[in-house]
C-alpha cells in the first residue's frame, strides 16, 4: 500500500507516447513533429481519427477540444502521394448524410462548418453532389422540353447532349472556383483585419458544395408546367441555401469594416442567384416562351402554303 | 589432424592418376527442375495455334458474361479481370447510340466519342472514389467488373432499337421504359454484389451511389436516343 503511494507521488518519467499506448489502438496519440516526419505517423494516427470522430458524432455541440488537438495532424503525407487525398475522403455514410441534412435546414446560431464539417472536411459530398446535380438539370431539362414537345403537331424529340457539358461547366466552375476567390478574399482581409473565425479552403468547398444540395429537389420540382411552382421552388431553395452560406460567413467577415463586409456578404449572394435563374431561363423554357413557340409553328404553316401555290402556277404557265 | 590428413589422402589416392584433358567431351543435362513438365506446358503459349489463344480468351470473357447474367459472389471474376469485355460492350454501345437519330440534320444525339468518353470517364471515376473511401479492390479489377456490368444495358438497347421499329409511339415508349428501368436496376444490382465486399462496412452506401448514378445516366442515354 505504501509502495503504490509513493509511485503515485514521485514524479516519473514518461516515455514517448507510442510505446506508452502502443497496444491501446483507441487512444489519440499527439505527437508534435516535422509533418513531413514519414508516413508511419499519420498511419496510426487516421487508425485512430474514425473512432473519435464517431463519438464526437453522438454528441455534436461537446468535444469541441478534441477536434481543436486534432485540427493539425489531419495533411501529414506529402502531396503527391495517394493517402494524401484519402484523408480528404474519410467520412463514412451517416455523416455524408448528417451534413446533407444539415445543409437543408439552417438555423441561426448554428454554424454549418462548426457544427458538422469539424475540421474533417471532405471531398466526397461536393463532388458527387455537382455530379448529382448537373446530371438531374440536363434530365430534366431535356423532359421539360419533351414535355412542351408533347402539344405540338411534330412528334420528333431531339435529346440535346450538349445541355450536359454546358451544365458541368456552369455547375462545376460555381462550386470550385467561387470558393477559391472567396477563400483569397477572406485571407487578404485577414491579414488586414484580425478576424476570429477563418476558414480553410476545404471547407469553404464543403459549405458551398453542400448548399448546392437543396437544389436537387427544387430542379425536380421545376418539371411541373405551373409558373408558380416553378417560382415558389426556387425561390424557397434560394432561400435555404442563402441562408446557410451567410450564416456561415457572417461570423468570418463581420469584424471587418462594414463596407467591405457588406460588399462580401452581396457578391455571394449575388452569384448564388445568379446561378439560381440562370439553370432555370437556360435549361428550362418558361411557360410564355411554349405559347409563343407554338404560335410561331402554326403561323410559319399557313404562311408557307400560299407561296407554294403562287409557285406552282408560275411552273405550270 | 594427421589422421584426417591420412585418411583423405588414401581418399583421393585413386584418383590421383585421372587426368581430365580438355578434349573429351562432358555430356550431361544442365537443367534447373522447374516442377512438374506439365505445368511447362500451359504456362508457355507461345507454341500453341493461335485458334487455340483466340478460344481461351472468348471463352474467358464468355464465362465472365455468364456471371454478369447470374450475379453471385465469386472471385474469379475479379482474379482475372480482363477489358476485352468491356471494351466490345462500349463499342457497341457508342455505336448503337451513335446511329439513333435519324433525323441527321438536328443531331443531338450523343456522339461516338461523348458515350465512349463518358462509359471510360465515368468508370475511372467511380474507381478512383471507392479507392479513395478505402476499398481494397484494384484499379482495373474495378474498370473489369463496371465494364461488364454495363451488358443488362446493351440488351436493353437492342431490346429498344427493336421495338422503336414497330408498335404506336405511346405503347413502345412504355415498353423501353420498362425494360430499361429493369436492365439498370440489374447492372447496379450485379455490380453492387462484385464490388460490396471490398468496401469497409461504413462506406457501402457511398461507394454504391456513384455506381447507381453512372448506371441511371447510361439508361437515360438509352431511353431518349
Amino acid at each position: 500500500m505504501a509502495a503504490n503511494s509513493d509511485f503515485l507521488l514521485t514524479f516519473q518519467e514518461f516515455d514517448s507516447s507510442e510505446s506508452h499506448l502502443g497496444g491501446n489502438g483507441d487512444a489519440t496519440t499527439i505527437s508534435i513533429e516535422d509533418t513531413g516526419a514519414g508516413s508511419h505517423k499519420p498511419q496510426k494516427q487516421r487508425r485512430s481519427a474514425p473512432v473519435t470522430s464517431f463519438e464526437e458524432d453522438n454528441d455534436p455541440l461537446a468535444n469541441d477540444d478534441k477536434t481543436e488537438l486534432l485540427s493539425g495532424q489531419k495533411r501529414s503525407s506529402p502531396f503527391w502521394t495517394f493517402e494524401y487525398y484519402q484523408t480528404f475522403f474519410d467520412v463514412e455514410t451517416h455523416q455524408v448524410r448528417e451534413r446533407i441534412l444539415g445543409s437543408l435546414l439552417p438555423w441561426p446560431g448554428r454554424n454549418f462548418v462548426h457544427l458538422y464539417i469539424r475540421n474533417n472536411p471532405d471531398l466526397y459530398g461536393p463532388f458527387w453532389i455537382c455530379a448529382t446535380l448537373v446530371f438531374v438539370i440536363a434530365i430534366c431539362g431535356n423532359i421539360s422540353d419533351f414535355l412542351v414537345d408533347l402539344g405540338k403537331p411534330q412528334n420528333k424529340y431531339v435529346p440535346e447532349f450538349r445541355k450536359v457539358t454546358i451544365a458541368a461547366t456552369a455547375i462545376y466552375s460555381y462550386a470550385w472556383l467561387v470558393p477559391l476567390a472567396l477563400w483569397g478574399l477572406l485571407v487578404w482581409r485577414n491579414s488586414k483585419v484580425m478576424n476570429i473565425v477563418s476558414y480553410s479552403f476545404l471547407e469553404i468547398v464543403c459549405v458551398y458544395g453542400y448548399s448546392l444540395a437543396v437544389y436537387i429537389p427544387a430542379v425536380v420540382l421545376w418539371l411541373l408546367p405551373y409558373e408558380a411552382v416553378r417560382w415558389f421552388s426556387i425561390v424557397v431553395a434560394l432561400c435555404l441555401s442563402g441562408s446557410i452560406l451567410v450564416l456561415t460567413f457572417w461570423p468570418a467577415v463581420r469584424d471587418d469594416q462594414p463596407r467591405v463586409a457588406i460588399a462580401i456578404m452581396t457578391a455571394i449572394m449575388a452569384l448564388h442567384i445568379l446561378l439560381a435563374f440562370g439553370c432555370k431561363a437556360y435549361f428550362f423554357s418558361t411557360l410564355e416562351d411554349e405559347h409563343t413557340a407554338v404560335d410561331a409553328v402554326v403561323g410559319h404553316g399557313t404562311k408557307s402554303s400560299p407561296t407554294m401555290k403562287m409557285h406552282r402556277t408560275n411552273t405550270m404557265s | 589432424m594427421a589422421e584426417v590428413e591420412e585418411t583423405s589422402k588414401l581418399m583421393f589416392a585413386g584418383l590421383s592418376d585421372v587426368s581430365i584433358s580438355g578434349d573429351i567431351p562432358v555430356e550431361g543435362e544442365i537443367n534447373v527442375p522447374v516442377g512438374t513438365p506439365i505445368q511447362d506446358k500451359e504456362y508457355s503459349t507461345l507454341d500453341e495455334p493461335v485458334k487455340d489463344t483466340i478460344l481461351r480468351d472468348l471463352k474467358a470473357v464468355g464465362k465472365k458474361f455468364v456471371h454478369v447474367m447470374y450475379p453471385k459472389k465469386s472471385s474469379a471474376l475479379l482474379r482475372d479481370w480482363d477489358l476485352w469485355g468491356p471494351l466490345l460492350l462500349c463499342v457497341t454501345l457508342a455505336l448503337m447510340l451513335q446511329g439513333g437519330s435519324v433525323n441527321s440534320k438536328e443531331d443531338g444525339g450523343p456522339q461516338f466519342a461523348e458515350v465512349f468518353v463518358i462509359i471510360w470517364f465515368g468508370s475511372v471515376i467511380i474507381t478512383l472514389n471507392s479507392k479513395l473511401l478505402g476499398g481494397t479492390i484494384s484499379f482495373f479489377q474495378s474498370l473489369c467488373v463496371l465494364g461488364y456490368c454495363i451488358m443488362p444495358l446493351t440488351v436493353a438497347m437492342v431490346v429498344c432499337r427493336l421495338v422503336l421499329l414497330g408498335g404506336s409511339w405511346r405503347f413502345s415508349f412504355i415498353v423501353r421504359l420498362i425494360v430499361v428501368t429493369a436492365s439498370f436496376s440489374w447492372s447496379t444490382f450485379a455490380s453492387t454484389a462484385f464490388l460490396a465486399d471490398y468496401q469497409p462496412p461504413n462506406r457501402k452506401a457511398l461507394v454504391v451511389y456513384p455506381v447507381f448514378l453512372f448506371y441511371f445516366v447510361i439508361g437515360w442515354m438509352i431511353l431518349t436516343v
